[in-house]
């Protein structure tokens, strides 16, 4: 039988960005803060050996054992869904810090047309730019009244950066650290963007451009440029992570404590109330309850989605009725881009998880949408992330996969290939979505989450735009040989493209169409909150994280504003 | 440029990041680092820069997966018809590929450790990937039978016995997806095998591939290095020596 222990004020699952952010913030206003985490604990000393390509980026090491839990994948109603058995098209996260460990440090904020989509559009183009299959819907707050909660992420990590870029929101304050370096290869994107009109900005970098000491008292140290950054940590704490920011916050202040090898099977309910959760100690076996005065759901789209669903809090999307909010509007993005081959050799295994540049024309509403069959658009950029060999072996087209001909000219296009790529907001169709799937089940007997989920007809015509727009640029930036990506088709779960899955438990000012409300306190339980990218009712062009580290420190204040006044916060 | 590069310490990038100036404390790195023996690296590192013949014991190569040298040596002569030697320099023989895939198939890869492994099966569609019960090993085991017993069947040989021109059809078969397998399709053997045979190439020699580091070299990749801060705003490109994550052991 299950063990029940002591009650806290806050149990969170899982303890990456969202739940660091939360640990931190409840911890210093003096709420004892439990963090129930199913993998291991590490930090910077672990990373000292981490410069292995096959490893960490091919193998995975610090990402989630899907021996033990993955998804089920389907393209449409009609297919099977069937389990995603390796790793591929995103890469999850386990062990504390999460994806946060081994993210790549791109951090943008969500345009302000993002959080007022819907009536934006409406007012611009008409009810009908889009067919009623899309479920646009605005957020439930503005860019403005979120902009402090940036500002306060922006600090915690020392968020690198210029404000240059006419097309994002306002910010109420600069960049806590400078940009980081324009390298040679960052300036052919920058002169060749400049010379078509577009406006290129150094991409907001958590890779930080100088050492830093954020308002907590957390040091972060100066990126090295190493090359080996998105798939690893940080062996010199320079890239803003949780455990070298928010979690020794938190620790800090001796009001939170980390559970790891915890794996988190069900939130309780009571009536109207969250009671705490029921975990398994994935090492012993044994089934523990941890009893609560709140329950926050930290742990990533999926399995925040997933606990609701087998916990039975919320009433599950149905795509026959549209009936039901939980796994409603799942996202995801399109990656829209073109390779380009030049004839001199460039330092391209040198670089930095975000270190790029970027151009938003084309992003959001910052061109007319009216004579295009699609809305929103793509962030493009050229990064320097450091590319290694395993996984880039570039050949100009009609070169064959294997043999000499191969060997000889992917070694000879390896230092010669820049690529520049979009990243195209999502929007939410009724046809996609998240559900329990009936027949698979996670080590614990768990169900499975099952995800149904393709491209839609905006997605392929908003990705043949932006494929085209990619093109000229790297024409303009000299390539002797210009590649455009093929356009999609369908959805395909093997290749790897984004960990930007969004949706399935979004937030809103309707109890009818959301599941949580502005402060991501579920409309069903008042002391529930549920935190992540999965609140996002569409997803943007861009990253998620700052977007969603803003909406942790949100909910970190309404979870503070509640345990003293109790009630619905909105 | 190699020169420089070498002789930059980890103790040097310490000052530069601030972390010796006592600048930062955050990443918890200080304290493996400080006290560190530049020396000892030094000369744990030209040890394997030079590669060569393995001076101690830990370094010989062998068998964990294959019971069977023939089967061994038609993967060999397979990977290396993928990634052959030419004047640029050592094909997947040479760089130790066929030891790095057997290594490999003893381990978590071969074994689909941290996959999900449960049924029920089915095909399914391509966007839906990977569906077969079987493991890498089990993949590995029953393609290479197949290649030799493909061989025998066009050529009367082994597959180990025939011309380079007769492995591409066979391989070629296997990528079209022309020869039947159980369980699995041959252009998915095919894949797999492609890219265990650029792992192998290009891994860290401590995996047993990429021997020398010369997989490396020819690539112009310096491998593991502590850091290109100082480079990283140079116009020409940089040829720097490269450097396994083993220096980092000592
Ligand atoms: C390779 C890579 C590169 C990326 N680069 C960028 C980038 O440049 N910019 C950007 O904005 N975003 C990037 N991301 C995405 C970013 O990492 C995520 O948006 C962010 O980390 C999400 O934070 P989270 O707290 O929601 O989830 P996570 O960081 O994933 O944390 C969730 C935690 O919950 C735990 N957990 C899950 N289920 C349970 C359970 N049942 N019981 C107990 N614990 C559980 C997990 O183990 C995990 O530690 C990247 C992601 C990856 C993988
Ligand atoms: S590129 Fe910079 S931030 Fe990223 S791992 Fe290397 S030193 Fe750290």
């Amino acid at each position: 039988m299950a063990k029940t222990l002591d009650k806290v004020d806050v149990v969170l699952v899982g303890v990456g960005w969202t739940g660091g952010i939360i640990a931190a913030e409840c911890a210093k206003a003096g709420l004892k803060v439990v963090g129930l985490e199913r993998g291991n604990t590490r930090n910077t000393a672990d990373y000292v050996m981490v410069h292995d390509e096959y490893r960490y980026a091919i193998r995975y090491e610090l990402m989630q054992d899907l021996s033990r839990e993955t998804i089920t994948f389907r393209n449409t109603r009609k297919m099977r869904a069937l389990p995603m058995r390796q790793m591929g098209s995103f890469l999850l996260g386990e062990g504390l810090g999460g994806s946060g460990t081994h993210w790549n440090g791109m951090t943008y904020r969500f345009l302000p047309y993002d959080f007022q989509i819907k009536s934006m559009t409406d007012k611009k183009y008409g009810k009908n730019k889009l067919s009623a299959e899309y479920l646009l819907q605005d957020w439930g707050i503005t860019y403005d009244e979120l902009e402090p909660y940036f500002t306060k992420f922006d600090k915690t990590i020392g968020l690198s950066g210029e404000d240059k870029n006419p097309f994002w929101g306002k910010r109420s304050e600069d960049f806590p650290t400078p940009p980081m370096k324009r390298t040679p290869i960052l300036k052919k994107f920058e002169d060749a963007t400049t010379s078509l009109g577009y406006h290129p900005y150094m991409l907001p970098s958590a890779n930080l451009s100088q050492p830093y000491e954020n308002p907590d008292g957390e040091s972060i140290g100066a990126c090295q440029y190493c090359g080996f950054c998105e798939r690893f940590g940080c062996e010199y704490g320079a890239k803003s992570s949780p455990e070298v920011t928010v979690v020794p916050t938190a620790m800090k202040t001796g009001n939170f404590e980390v559970t790891v090898h915890a794996n988190v099977v069900e939130v309780m309910k009571s009536g109207n109330k969250v009671t705490g959760v029921r975990y398994i100690d994935t090492q012993s076996g044994a089934e523990y309850i941890q009893p609560a005065e709140m329950v926050i759901l930290t742990s990533y789209v999926l399995n925040n989605a997933k606990l609701l669903m087998v916990s039975k809090i919320g009433e599950q999307y149905n795509p026959d009725t549209g009936r039901g909010t939980l796994g409603k509007n799942y996202g995801y993005q399109i990656e829209p881009g073109t390779t380009g081959f030049f004839e001199e050799p460039m330092n391209v295994f040198m670089g930095a998880g975000a270190l790029g540049m970027t151009i938003d024309d084309f992003n959001g509403d910052s061109f007319d949408h009216s004579d295009v069959d699609f809305i929103h658009g793509a962030s493009i950029t050229l990064s320097q992330t450091g590319v290694r060999p395993i996984q880039t072996n570039p050949v100009p087209p009609d070169v064959p996969v294997w043999g000499a001909e191969f060997k000889k000219q992917s070694i000879l296009n390896y230092p010669r290939t820049l690529s520049v790529y979009g990243q195209g907001a999502s929007m939410p169709h009724r046809e996609n979505f998240l559900s329990l799937d009936p027949d698979y089940r996670d080590a614990y007997g768990v169900p499975l989450l099952q995800m149904t989920y393709n491209f839609t007809e905006q997605d392929r015509n908003l990705h043949q735009f932006i494929t085209d727009r990619t093109a000229e640029i790297m024409k303009e930036m000299g390539a002797k040989t210009v590649v455009p990506g093929n356009p999609i088709s369908d959805y395909d779960i093997v290749p790897y493209q984004s960990t930007h899955n969004t949706g399935g438990t979004i937030m809103g000012s309707d109890p009818g169409t959301s599941v949580v409300n502005n402060y991501l306190q579920h409309w069903d339980a008042e002391n529930l909150f549920v935190v992540g990218a999965g609140n996002f009712p569409h997803n943007g062009g861009y990253n998620p994280t700052a977007t969603v580290g803003a909406l942790a420190y949100r909910a970190a204040e309404g979870i503070i504003k509640y345990s003293k006044n109790g009630g619905s916060l909105v | 440029m190699a020169e420089e590069q070498k002789g930059l310490s980890r103790r040097d990038f310490l000052k530069t990041t601030g972390i010796a100036t006592g600048a930062l404390v955050g990443g918890g790195i200080i304290g493996g680092l400080v006290g560190y023996n530049v020396k000892k690296e030094d000369k744990a590192l030209q040890g394997t820069e030079q590669g060569g013949t393995p001076t101690d014991a830990t370094s010989v190569r062998g068998l964990m997966f294959f019971r069977n040298p023939h089967d061994f040596q038609v993967l060999s002569q397979a990977v290396e018809r993928i990634f052959p030697e030419d004047d640029l320099g050592p094909g997947a023989i040479k760089l130790g590929v066929g030891y790095f895939i057997d290594n490999q198939l003893a381990g978590n890869y071969g074994s689909n450790a941290r996959e999900y492994m449960q049924g029920p099966f089915f095909a399914g569609e391509v966007t839906q990937g990977y569906q077969s019960r079987l493991t890498r090993a089990e993949i590995f085991s029953q393609g290479i039978a197949k290649m030799d017993e493909e061989a025998n069947k066009r050529f009367k040989k082994s597959f180990v016995d025939l011309e380079g021109g007769q492995m591409d059809e066979i391989i070629t078969a296997f990528q079209k997806n022309e020869v039947e397998m159980k369980g699995v399709s041959s252009e998915f053997f095919f894949r797999l095998l492609r890219q265990a045979t650029l792992e192998g190439a290009y891994a860290d020699p401590i995996y047993n591939g990429n021997n020398n580091m010369d997989g490396w070299r020819m690539k112009g990749f310096p491998g593991h290095q502590m850091a290109y801060i100082n480079v990283i705003e140079e116009e020409k490109f940089q040829k720097i020596e490269p450097k396994s994550i083993s220096s980092m052991q000592h």
